[in-house]
C-alpha cells in the first residue's frame, strides 16, 4: 500500500470572520525548534491592518451592545471549543517551540482555564469598578465603564497560545474589538486559534487576529487615527518608547502588561458618569 | 432635430441604426474590465486621481426620509468636502429629488458654490412607470426650480419589450424641455437590461436622441455601476465619437464607494474612451459614501498615517 501524502495545512490571516489571505502576496518561513521546516504563513502588510481595523469598526457597535451575560457565554464557548480541539494545539506548540509534550499540555490547559476565567469578568466588571457616587442633590450619580472602541494588540512571542489570548479576552471582555498581531516565530496556534473563534459565536470582525512582522506593523497600529487604544505586551522594550511617541499624536492610550489581572480589561474601559433624578 | 444624422426620427430608421451595431463579446469585455482593475495607481498618480474623483462626485441623496436640512448640509458638504482642508476641491455637484432642487440651489448659491451643480432626478425616478405628461410635468418642474441637470429614468419595459422608438422619443421630448437650460442624464437601470448588448443598443439610442450623459444605473437596483457595463458605455462613447465628433458623458452610479473602485473607474475612462474624458464636463460618479472615503484616503496621502471615519463628516 502506497503512503499517504500529507494534508498541509495553509495559514492565512483572520478578518472579518473570514480566513483571507495577506494582500500583498507575501509569506515567510516558520522553522520547528530545530531548524526544520514547518510552515508558510502569511506576512501581513499595514493594507491587511487597514482593512482588520474598518472591520473591528463595523463589529463594535454591535459587540458593545451585546449583554455582559451573552458576552461572557460567547467568551466560555471558546474555551469549550479549545478544549474539544487540545490534541491539535498540544501537537502545534511543540512542534514549534520543541516543548515537552506535559509543558505544551499545561500551556494549552492553562489557556483554557484562563478564558473561563475571563469570562467571569464580563458580568462582575462593571460593578467593582464602577461606583455610585454621593452627589449634593436629589440625584443618583453613577459611574460605569464603558467600552473604548477598536483595540490593537501585539501577542507576545511565548507562550504564543496563551500570551494570544491574554491580550485578546481581557480587550473583548469589555466590549471592545481587537486586531491582534500574533507570535511571529510560532504563528501556528494563533491561526488555529482563529478556527476556534470561528466556532464560537463569536460576531465577524470582533476578533481579528494577523501574522508577521512586529517592526513593520506595530508603527502603523500606533498612528492609525481610528484604533482608540494599544497594548504592547509583545513589544520588545527597546521599541516601547518610539510607538508611545506615534501614539501620542492621536492620544492613543498604549499599555504593556506582564501578568492576567482584571486591570487588564479595565486598561480599555472609559467611565461614563450618569446622572439621574431620585423618586421618578 | 436632426440626431446627428443618424436617424430620422421614423422607427424604421431607429431600427436600421440599432441593428447595424455590433454584439458585444461578454466574455471579453469581463476579462477587459478585470485586467484594467488590477492597475496600481501610486503616490502623485493617485494623489492627482483622487483630486480629479472628488471633482467627478455627484454627491447624492435620493431617500423618502430626505429633509431640507439634510439636503442643506449635503449641499455644504459638497462646495467644502474638508472644512479643515481649502485645497481639497468642491463636488461636481450635488443630486437630489425634484422637491429638494429649489432648496439646495437656494442653499449653494448663499454659500457660495454657484459652481457646484443641482441635478434632479426626473421621469418618474426610479422606475420611470408614469404618464408621458406626468413625467414632462416633472422634468419641467424640476428646471423651473433650478436644476441644471436633468437625470432621467428610460422605460425599461418598452426597451426590453423592443419598443425602441418609445424610448427614443421620451429621450427627444425630454431634452427639448431641457433645451439650454440643462444638461441631459439618461439612466439605463443596467442591472434591469441584463445583456451587455443592451447596454450598448440603449447606449447608442439615448447618445442619437440627444442625451448629454449616459448614466449606468439608479442605485436602487443591484447590481449597479460593474465595471464591465461602464467599460461597454465608455466603449459607446467612443464609437459614437468616431461617428459623430461629440462627446458624450458617462456616469456610473451605485456601488462605487470607496476610492479604491473609483480609482478602477478613472482607468477604464483612461484607457476606453481616452484621456479627454476625464474631465468632470465628461464624467461624473454617483455617490454618497465614496466622498468621505476619498476625502480619508487624501487624508492618509498628506499625514502618512491612516485616517478615521470620526474626522469625515457624516452624511
Amino acid at each position: 500500500m502506497s503512503n499517504r501524502i500529507d494534508v498541509k495545512k495553509t495559514y492565512k490571516l483572520f478578518i472579518n470572520g473570514a480566513f483571507p489571505r495577506t494582500e500583498s502576496g507575501r509569506t515567510y518561513e516558520v522553522k520547528s525548534s530545530k531548524g526544520s521546516f514547518i510552515a508558510n504563513p502569511c506576512l501581513a502588510s499595514r493594507k491587511d491592518l487597514k482593512d482588520a481595523v474598518v472591520a473591528a469598526r463595523a463589529a463594535q457597535a454591535g459587540w458593545n451592545k451585546a449583554t455582559a451575560y451573552n458576552k461572557g457565554q460567547i467568551l466560555y464557548r471558546i474555551a469549550e471549543m479549545l478544549e474539544g480541539r487540545r490534541a491539535q494545539f498540544v501537537d502545534e506548540i511543540m512542534v514549534v517551540t520543541g516543548v515537552t509534550k506535559t509543558k505544551a499540555d499545561k500551556e494549552v490547559t492553562d489557556s483554557v482555564d484562563r478564558l473561563v476565567w475571563y469570562a467571569g469578568w464580563s458580568d462582575k466588571i462593571s460593578s467593582l469598578s464602577g461606583a455610585l457616587n454621593p452627589v449634593a442633590g436629589p440625584y443618583y450619580n453613577f459611574t460605569i465603564p464603558e467600552s473604548m472602541g477598536v483595540i490593537a494588540a501585539i501577542a507576545p512571542e511565548t507562550p504564543s497560545l496563551l500570551g494570544l489570548i491574554d491580550v485578546i479576552a481581557p480587550i473583548i471582555v469589555g466590549g471592545n474589538t481587537v486586531v491582534v498581531l500574533a507570535s511571529t516565530k510560532a504563528p501556528l496556534s494563533a491561526m488555529s486559534f482563529a478556527e476556534v473563534l470561528a466556532t464560537s459565536d463569536v460576531p465577524a470582525g470582533v476578533v481579528n487576529i494577523l501574522t508577521g512582522k512586529k517592526d513593520e506593523i506595530a508603527p502603523w497600529m500606533a498612528s492609525h487615527m481610528d484604533i482608540d487604544g494599544l497594548d504592547i505586551s509583545g513589544l520588545a522594550v527597546k521599541s516601547h518608547a518610539d510607538i508611545r511617541t506615534a501614539g501620542a499624536e492621536n492620544l492613543k492610550r498604549i499599555y504593556s502588561f506582564k501578568s492576567a489581572d482584571p486591570g487588564r480589561i479595565l486598561a480599555f474601559l472609559e467611565n461614563k458618569t450618569v446622572w439621574h433624578p431620585i423618586g421618578l | 432635430m436632426n440626431f446627428y444624422g443618424l436617424v430620422d426620427g421614423t422607427e424604421a430608421s431607429l431600427k436600421k441604426y440599432l441593428g447595424a451595431l455590433s454584439g458585444v463579446d461578454q466574455v471579453g469585455a469581463d476579462a477587459r474590465a478585470a485586467m484594467l482593475a488590477t492597475r496600481s495607481i501610486k503616490t502623485t498618480s493617485k494623489r492627482w486621481a483622487i483630486d480629479t474623483a472628488i471633482t467627478m462626485v455627484d454627491l447624492t441623496t435620493l431617500e423618502g426620509a430626505d429633509t431640507p436640512g439634510k439636503v442643506k448640509a449635503l449641499c455644504t458638504k459638497a462646495v467644502r468636502p474638508d472644512p479643515t482642508d481649502l485645497t481639497v476641491p468642491s463636488v461636481g455637484a450635488v443630486c437630489v429629488y425634484n422637491d429638494m432642487v429649489s432648496i439646495a440651489r437656494t442653499h449653494l448659491d448663499l454659500i457660495g458654490g454657484q459652481h457646484v451643480g443641482v441635478a434632479a432626478v426626473s421621469t418618474a425616478f426610479p422606475s420611470g412607470r408614469a404618464s408621458m405628461a406626468v413625467k414632462i410635468q416633472d422634468t419641467q418642474d424640476a428646471i423651473d426650480a433650478g436644476a441644471s441637470e436633468i437625470d432621467m429614468v428610460i422605460d425599461r419595459g418598452a426597451f426590453l419589450q423592443g419598443r425602441y422608438i418609445e424610448v427614443f422619443d421620451e429621450i427627444v421630448k425630454i431634452r427639448e424641455i431641457c433645451g439650454t437650460k440643462a444638461h441631459l442624464k439618461v439612466i439605463f437601470e443596467t442591472g434591469e437590461l441584463v445583456t451587455y448588448d443592451n447596454v450598448r443598443k440603449a447606449s447608442f439610442l439615448a447618445m442619437a436622441a440627444g442625451a448629454h450623459f449616459i448614466k449606468t444605473s439608479t442605485g436602487k437596483v443591484a447590481p449597479a455601476a460593474t465595471a464591465p457595463v461602464v467599460l461597454v458605455m465608455l466603449e459607446a462613447v467612443r464609437d459614437f465619437y468616431s461617428m459623430t465628433n461629440v462627446r458624450i458623458g458617462v456616469k456610473p452610479a451605485g456601488g462605487i464607494r470607496n476610492t479604491k473602485d473609483a480609482i478602477k473607474q478613472l482607468v477604464l475612462v483612461n484607457e476606453t474612451a481616452g484621456p479627454e474624458w476625464l474631465t468632470p464636463s465628461l464624467f461624473r460618479i454617483g455617490a454618497s459614501a465614496l466622498l468621505n472615503d476619498l476625502l480619508m484616503q487624501r487624508m492618509k496621502m498628506d499625514d502618512g498615517y491612516y485616517a478615521s471615519p470620526q474626522y469625515v463628516t457624516i452624511d
